[in-house]
């Protein structure tokens, strides 16, 4: 692995560099590495090459950092890394810097611990040499290197001036789990403070000098261009500087975001629907479940599925309906351009810095090494910052560009509106699926047809589609977890103007559903118990089955039934090496009302680095995957988007939040992520305990209106 | 046009249009950056401050009609309630993004000034219009009737 030695300055909020000045003042810090900076005023700066949009990302690398250096939690702080793939890419990405995936903890791991663990031992040195001791005897606790011989200590700050003058060693003995002080641990969110009081600086928050802001108007339909505009009530509102025809639409700049706003609704503009997308959701909708039928390219194929069913005694069929949905995260996208011929300063909740840097540049017409990311923390993400067009930043880049590249800071704002109908929903899907049973009541067939959008094709990322399957159509399904002699999982990719996007847990956001929707039926039909079926099926599965295990225990799942009129419900899902198991139990009144009481969650992610950060994503998961299957759903009619904000675009309020009990299974095995999976198992969960209280099956998601609470 | 009004404890006239959103004004006038723009149509709460003591959306509040009124933002809390809110926020790691945070705290602060032992139906009523996209809505009811139990005692 590479081991830089270097120092950065990293400035990216006004607070980062009252820091680095306070570091400069008090004398040269002692920087090891990328990923740390340790200041004669004893400050430990831990930077980070993941965004922070909630996930906990910050705490948990300076987590892994401050453990192995052995540094008091609160001398640690957390400053964003800058936009340089050389020393900062994810290594599940390869060589792209970025967020996603739940891949913080995983790909930083060995990489943080290897950080920390060096600058530690060579601290230790330093002390060893300002005191002329061995360092075998010097211990380190909590910031404080000590030597019990001659009553000696010091601190980390007191050491960097001997330290900043010693090479990096080669090899570095990371230290045994048991004597892990933070990890596993509750270390305190590093930003929770500021998130509190007001002071965390969003992208929202941004001002330069000078800077202007920019509302943009888009097409009313995906693939709609502006034929003609007449910007004259625009131009004539106060404060409107510029209106600007740029590829995406027509923008106004003014001197705040009311001008903007109004000068943009005064805008009109005559489009060019020609090449639009037309359609609505429900005549797409219609054609996919047709394409259900037809041929499509097999995912996966174990024995001979067609011929199980055949030959079964009993067989079980069902399909189900996902909607588009929007990730509507409380921050609507925003990103500040200072563009000049020769750069392009980008302030954004930026997501996935090497991609933006490209896109950017390419729209400037500049290197990408030209282009310079301020990362702010992000007001939610949810997967819609990490887009492969980066199509806010984009957008803001060609604004900035248009306006002149002169240096003027402008902030693109979008509104709420803008957000809904902006696209890179998750796709919507249609799949199908079979199952036979034997006279046993065995599960001996599966077949799963999907059908729906990629996300990957006509991307950058296209490559990355094999013999036509785009695994996050049909991760969740494919690797269906369950032993089953015959399973088929094919796949039909359609085509639509509708752009699309991964959304928290990707392709296991619709498969688990289906998955686990569909499996609880088939042990309806076995006669079985949702559990007991499951945990036949599981049997090579230690770590799946653990979790199946542990929720339903906690659940009392086992224990006496409920009383009529509510009902438990299990699923269980892999996602990105993280296993997770929920159960949820449902009340429903006499006018069909669903009420989601309570959500039992066992989940087992590995090494847990930070449980209560582990719990809290766990919890979130639950209630943003809840308000999906319950609310969501954005729809087309003629090609227009009928939702525009959370009037229309329903998402989960305080009085709809089940109670969440998160227990975490014990591992010693590498760490995985916590951000997205627990958002699978909830639907499915929901949807079986409404089973189980009503007889009712959910098949077309969002769940029926009458199921409101 | 200017509109004089009590902000944070001190008078403030802000110049500019009338019809403008206390949001904006705030933002981009008064620069108290703390209140966030969520939905600009009083549907998701980040915009939440005190007008005269009460929870109010400034994303639908003309600047206009808090002229003589008494305004309180998050950069402007003082009272036990606000600190106990704020305290136990911090004590259950509530925030995640954090985006939505401010106002949460607003419209939990505003509660607690009104009801100091509120029920979980209290809470509902009470903070069911403030959106949190991370859903954190378990802490945030769990805070709240930990900022009550530290003010009764």
């Amino acid at each position: 692995m590479a081991f830089t030695i270097g120092f950065d300055w990293i400035i990216s909020t006004r607070r980062a560099a009252a820091t680095a000045a306070a570091g400069l003042a008090s004398g040269a810090p002692f920087a090891p590495n990328a990923f740390l900076r340790i200041g004669a005023d004893n400050s430990v700066t831990v930077i980070a090459k993941h965004l922070e949009m909630g996930q906990g990302a910050y705490t948990g690398i300076a987590t892994i950092v401050a453990e192995e250096l052995d540094a008091d939690w609160p001398q640690v702080r957390v400053e964003s890394a800058p936009a340089d793939a050389k020393r900062y890419a994810n290594l599940v990405f390869g060589t792209l810097q970025g967020t996603g995936g739940s891949s913080a903890m995983a790909n930083s791991w060995n990489q943080l611990r290897e950080a920390g663990a060096k600058a530690r031992a060579m601290l230790l040195t330093a002390a060893a040499s300002d005191w002329h001791v061995p360092t075998s005897e010097l211990t380190v606790s909590k910031g404080v290197v000590s030597h019990a011989a001659t009553n000696r200590a010091a601190n980390f700050g007191s050491l960097v001036k001997t330290a900043a003058t010693l090479p990096v060693p080669d090899q570095v003995t990371l230290k045994d789990a048991k004597d892990f002080k933070l990890i596993g641990h509750k270390a305190a969110r590093v930003d929770a403070a500021a998130k509190t009081d007001g002071t965390a600086e969003f992208t929202l928050d941004v001002v330069l000098p000078g800077m202007l802001v920019a509302l943009l108007k888009r097409p009313p339909q995906f693939g709609a261009t502006v034929r003609s505009f007449d910007a004259t009530a625009a131009s004539a509102v106060p404060g409107v500087v510029k209106v600007l025809q740029v590829p995406r639409g027509v923008a106004v700049v003014a001197k705040s975001f009311w001008a903007a706003k109004q000068g943009r609704d005064a805008l009109r503009i005559d489009w060019d629907d020609s090449k639009a997308e037309k359609r609505s959701s429900a005549d797409l909708m219609e054609q996919y479940r047709r394409l259900a039928d037809q041929p499509s390219l097999a995912a996966r194929k174990e024995g001979d599925a067609e011929r199980a069913l055949r030959d079964a005694t009993q067989k079980v069929t069902a399909s189900y309906e996902f909607p588009y949905l929007a990730h509507a995260p409380m921050e609507p996208l925003d990103a500040v351009v200072k563009l000049s011929a020769t750069s392009c300063e980008i302030w954004a909740g930026d997501q996935f810095q090497t991609v933006d840097q490209m896109n950017a540049a390419r729209t400037a017409g500049l290197d990408p090494q030209q282009v310079s990311i301020h990362t702010l923390y992000a007001g939610g993400s949810f997967g819609r910052r990490a887009n492969l067009g980066s199509d806010y930043i984009v957008e803001a880049v060609s604004i900035a560009k248009a306006y002149g590249a002169d240096g003027t800071p402008i902030k693109l704002q979008w509104t709420r509106e803008d957000d809904i109908h902006g696209g890179l929903y998750r796709p919507m899907y249609f799949h199908k699926l079979e199952a036979g049973l034997n006279a046993q009541g065995q599960l001996t067939a599966w077949r799963h047809v999907i059908v729906g959008q990629s996300i990957m094709a006509d991307t950058m990322f296209a490559a990355m589609i094999k013999d036509g399957i785009d695994g996050t159509s049909v991760e969740g399904a494919a690797n269906i977890a369950y032993a089953i002699p015959n399973i088929a999982v094919n796949l039909a990719t359609t085509r639509t103007g509708v752009p699309v996007l991964w959304w928290r847990v990707v392709g296991s956001s619709h498969t688990t559903f289906a998955v686990e929707a569909f499996i609880d039926e088939v042990a309806h039909a076995a006669g079985a118990d949702g559990f007991t079926f499951r945990r036949k099926l599981l049997d090579h599965h230690p770590r799946l089955k653990g979790v199946l295990e542990l929720a339903a225990e906690k659940a009392g799942w086992s224990s006496a039934p409920l009383p009529a009129g509510r009902g438990r419900g299990i699923a269980v899902a892999e996602a990105f090496k993280t296993y997770v198991a929920q159960v949820a139990e449902v009340s429903v009144d006499k006018d069909g009302h669903v009420k989601v009481d309570r959500v039992v969650c066992a989940v087992d992610c590995g090494t847990a680095i930070n449980p209560d950060i582990i719990a809290a994503q766990m919890e979130g998961g639950i209630g943003f995957g809840l308000g999906a299957v319950r609310f969501g759903a954005i729809t087309l009619k003629d090609g227009r988007i009928e939702q525009d904000n959370f009037n229309s675009y329903r998402v989960l309020r305080m009085n709809e939040m089940p109670k969440v009990e998160v227990h975490i299974m014990p591992s010693t095995e590498a760490p995985t992520g916590v951000g997205e999976p627990g958002v699978a198992p909830v639907g499915p969960a929901v949807a079986n305990a409404i089973f189980a209280a009503t007889g009712r099956r959910m098949h077309v998601l969002p769940f029926p209106k009458t199921g409101d609470a | 046009m200017a509109t004089t009004f009590l902000l944070n404890g001190k008078s403030a006239t802000l110049d500019a249009d009338p019809t403008m959103p206390l949001l904006w004004a705030l933002r981009e006038v008064a620069g108290l950056h703390g209140t966030k723009f969520g939905c600009g149509m009083a549907l998701c709460g980040a915009c939440t401050v005190h007008l005269d003591g009460k929870a109010t959306r400034a994303c639908v509040t003309p600047l206009s009609s808090v002229a003589g009124r008494k305004v309180t933002t998050i950069e402007g809390l003082q009272s036990k309630q606000a600190k106990a809110v704020q305290a136990a926020w911090i004590e259950l790691q509530v925030p995640q993004c954090g985006y939505c945070q401010s106002g949460q705290v607003m419209s939990a602060t505003a509660l607690l000034e009104r009801t100091s032992a509120p029920t979980d139906a209290d809470i509902d009523a009470a903070m069911s219009g403030n959106i949190c996209r991370c859903a954190t809505y378990s802490r945030i009811r769990a805070a709240i009737h930990t900022a009550a139990q530290v003010l009764k005692s």
